[in-house]
């Protein structure tokens, strides 16, 4: 992908909260918000802050399977629902499974480098507490090969990323690979505290790496994961303004409080083929690649990057994927500290997918809101502080087992 | 005849009780797992569900399959592999609704007790009447003519009776499960002088499979459980009678319970435990066993009053507590009930005097909740009781005596050669009451 032809900038992003198991206001049996009320609260949260619905052009809407979870389809028809000011006006809904949020954005982006809008409102959402885990697997299957479901796991994409997790075990060592895992569920929980809208906000087990090193069990779940490697089930929505020059001047933002998109790479492998390798993420390599080439800069650039663990070892491969250690010797590169809050590259700065929480089709609305506060200083408690020589932010957003891939790159607005 | 022969022809006598529905789920899943079987493709399962009241059975009916739902969700793992050649079943959802179809598939409901003259084994969970248990299976087993084996859930009628009454011939194992079976996990095995082998052989290998734990139990009124449970639950409406000197009858009943409770930390208080089996059911039980303890008057006329003004206590269908010496709501105990002025007196009323009345509880103590699944738990209960006998508050001498006297009933069991060893009596607690210690134990001596 070839660098921006026009700057593109993000602003005022808001997140709801991500609610699920671990929040104290949950409940299974109690009545909750609906994909309603997530939508007009995180769509209304960007409009204050970007001056009304008047200055938007058009609306873009992620969401992955409300047809399913909420018996709902036709999202772009909630548009007007949030403000009657942008009713007649364009919005659009896109899918790609758990890329869907940073899809959205591409939509967005594209729109404005397109010139066809100045200001993209962006909304990501999903409500998936309205079934039992054990029927969302068959919903959030939906991500995968429909041909392949028969053979697959009663929890699909948890048996998918087990099996990834074994492959890498028995490959670099059982031992480290599991270290390396509860390292990593660790400094998500520990991240997640810091921000009020996380899942794992309330979380206040004392002892994080014990749970994380809770041997798996095959006969309830999957051979090589236990419950605390994987993403927990997510209600939330999260959204952002995407902008030009001109839609910040109409919003009356200030570059301070803008992030300008760098780069961004996509890439698209085959859903119906397994991957060569199941120990490499090829595809999130090759829209980080590609990402990278787009902001003309390279790894050692990056400050802080919001990857898509959607399991612990997926978090673990994508710092692979990116280059910052070895095919291995990601499992190192976690246990030695490297992204901690204080670490070298800070990853997951608000949970992350694991802790923060993963409403799918938000998911990659809410990396850019991330990203967002953290490099215009808006953080809060989960504030990280940039090295001058790193002063860029990364996200990668997966959809699939590998297959739908967006990456951006970018840096506080100047 | 082999284990899944005998399982092809089933009937569970009073399946829409509380025991009985619950031990027909059980029954079920073992059954249609069976029938799931590649080598049993073809093979018939039959399970009679047999009962007096056709609302009764429709109800089960929709216990049924709500449970088999929540066991199917739990095991939709290895379900895959079952239906694994089954091309039609892709989701989750479509497999489990498969199962359950496959499980409530097998049970037929019925008012007919005909409907057991063609089964190989008969569980039964009515009434705890030893006349009608004998009269229902000798009419059984006289039409007949496959030689059924009789599984009794019977809490305390002597086996060897019923077996010798009904004419059976050792065709009768006492299966006693514990309430509610589909839950809890100890089932109390309880060989008559005849019992053939093979049934209690047969009767191990089921209740494995179950997840069950095994514990024997000798032919003698009462059993383990009740053996423990009735005479323990009888010391504590002593004491509470004891106390009303003193205290008022709410009061007094409010200080056993929570001694029994909170100082003993058990799940539950006596009271609480009374109601929660019901009054009548206690009752009934005790004059039931009565007859066989010459030495002993297992009777109590509080427990007479209480059921003479209609306080019964016992479980609502939806499996809520109903009112008994302790008032509920929601789940949780909101009032005592007043003998004098037959009402509840709200807890709050009689909460501080009592608490005072007993003295703070040792400064180590735990809930049951906190201490039950620690695996260090022996270490804690060791440093609480230690703590405990040294006080001299009004609540740790009545702690105090209820332990002691707990482990005499239990060391009693054995002695009577009721229970087979120590490890036995402290199973039964453990398991099928939730104590989270054995009543035979050293932290008292």
């Amino acid at each position: 992908m070839t660098k921006l032809r026009r700057k593109i900038y993000m602003v005022a992003g808001y997140n709801t909260i991500s609610m699920g198991s671990g929040r104290k206001e949950f409940h299974p049996k109690k009545e909750r918000p609906g994909l309603e009320e997530y939508i007009k609260e995180a769509g209304q949260g960007v409009l204050k802050a970007i001056g009304g619905a008047k200055n938007v052009d058009e609306t873009v809407f992620g969401n992955f399977i409300a047809s399913r979870f909420n018996r709902q389809a036709n999202i772009a028809g909630f548009a007007p629902f949030i403000d009657e000011g942008l009713k007649y006006k364009p919005a659009t809904r896109v899918e790609g499974a758990c890329a869907t949020g940073a899809l959205a954005l591409v939509a967005g982006i594209k729109s404005v480098l397109a010139e066809t809008a100045e200001v993209v409102l962006v909304v990501g959402v999903e409500v998936q507490n309205t079934v039992k885990a054990i029927y969302g697997a068959d919903i959030l299957a939906a991500a995968g090969w429909a041909k392949e479901r028969k053979d697959g796991h009663a929890y699909f994409f948890p048996g998918k990323f087990s099996d990834r997790s074994k492959a890498y075990a028995a490959k670099f060592g059982a031992e480290k690979t599991r270290e390396a895992m509860a390292k990593w569920f660790t400094n998500a929980i520990e991240n997640a505290r810091l921000c009020p809208t996380a899942q794992e906000y309330h979380n206040t087990t004392k002892d994080l790496v014990a749970c994380g090193m809770v041997k798996p069990n095959p006969k309830g779940f999957v051979d090589s994961l236990n419950v605390f490697d994987c993403s927990k089930v997510s209600d939330g929505a999260s959204a952002i303004a995407i902008v030009s020059e001109e839609g910040l001047k109409r919003c009356g933002i200030s570059k301070a409080d803008a992030v300008e998109v760098m780069g961004l790479g996509q890439a698209e492998d085959d859903i119906t083929r397994t991957p060569e390798d199941i120990t490499v993420l090829g595809t999130t390599k090759a829209a980080v690649t590609n990402a990278f080439a787009s902001a003309c800069i390279t790894k050692d650039k990056i400050g802080t990057v919001e990857c898509h663990d959607c399991f612990t070892i997926a978090g673990i491969m994508a710092i692979e994927a990116i280059g910052f250690a070895e095919h291995g010797k990601g499992t190192e590169f976690v246990l030695a500290g490297n992204t901690t809050r204080e670490g070298m590259v800070p990853f997951n700065t608000t949970g992350g997918l694991i802790g923060w929480g993963h409403p799918t089709g938000a998911t990659g609305v809410h990396q850019a809101v991330t990203l967002w506060e953290q490099l215009t200083g808006k953080a809060a408690a989960n504030q990280i502080t940039f090295k001058p020589e790193r002063p860029y932010g990364l996200s990668i957003n997966m959809g699939g087992d590998d297959k739908t891939l967006v990456s951006i790159v970018y840096k506080k607005a100047e | 005849m082999d284990y899944t022969e005998r399982l092809q022809n089933v009937t569970v006598l009073g399946a829409a009780g509380k025991m009985g529905s619950g031990i027909l789920l059980l029954t079920a899943i073992e059954m249609a797992d069976l029938s799931l079987k590649p080598e049993n493709k073809g093979k018939t399962f039959v399970l009679n569900a047999m009962d007096v009241s056709d609302a009764a059975l429709a109800g089960l009916m929709k216990y049924l399959r709500a449970q088999v739902l929540k066991a199917a969700e739990k095991k939709v793992v290895q379900l895959r592999t079952v239906y694994a050649d089954r091309k039609d079943l892709i989701d989750n959802e479509e497999i489990i609704r498969e199962y359950v179809n496959d499980v409530v598939g097998i049970v037929l409901p019925t008012t007919l007790l005909e409907s057991a003259y063609k089964s190989t084994l008969v569980f039964e969970a009515i009434k705890e009447d030893p006349a009608l248990k004998v009269k229902i299976f000798s009419q059984i087993n006289q039409n007949n003519s496959k030689a059924p084996w009789f599984y009794t859930n019977t809490s305390s009628i002597p086996i060897s009776k019923i077996d010798k009454e009904a004419n059976l011939g050792g065709r009768v194992l006492g299966v006693h499960f514990y309430n509610p079976p589909a839950i809890q996990k100890l089932v109390e095995i309880i060989k008559g002088e005849h019992t053939l082998p093979e049934l209690v052989e047969f009767a191990n290998t089921y209740s494995k499979n179950l997840r069950k734990i095994v514990v024997p139990s000798n032919d003698f009124a009462g059993f383990i459980g009740n053996g423990h449970f009735m005479r323990d639950a009888l010391h504590g409406i002593k004491e509470a009678e004891t106390l009303q000197t003193k205290f008022s009858f709410p009061e007094s009943v409010y200080i056993i319970n929570k001694v029994s409770q909170d100082f003993l930390i058990r799940p539950m208080g006596i009271f609480q435990l009374i109601d929660y089996v019901g009054i009548d059911v206690c009752q009934y039980i005790m004059s039931v066993m009565n007859p066989y303890l010459p030495n002993e008057d297992l009777h109590s006329d509080l427990l007479d009053k209480m059921l003479e003004i209609g306080v019964r206590g016992g479980q609502n269908s939806d499996g809520s507590q109903k009112d008994g010496f302790l008032k509920y709501e929601k789940g949780k105990v909101v009032g005592f009930y007043d003998l004098t002025k037959k009402a509840y007196v709200v807890v709050s009323e009689l909460q501080p005097k009592c608490d005072d009345a007993l003295g703070k509880l040792p400064a180590s103590v735990q809930p049951w909740k906190a201490v039950v699944g620690n695996p260090a738990k022996e270490e804690v209960f060791k440093t609480y009781f230690s703590e405990l006998k040294g006080m001299s508050t009004f609540g740790a001498e009545l702690a105090n005596k209820y332990a002691i006297r707990s482990k005499e009933i239990g060391l009693n069991l054995v002695k009577d050669n009721v229970a087979f060893n120590d490890a036995d009596v402290n199973t039964v607690l453990l398991t099928g009451f939730f104590h989270a210690y054995g009543p035979i134990n050293e932290y008292f001596n």
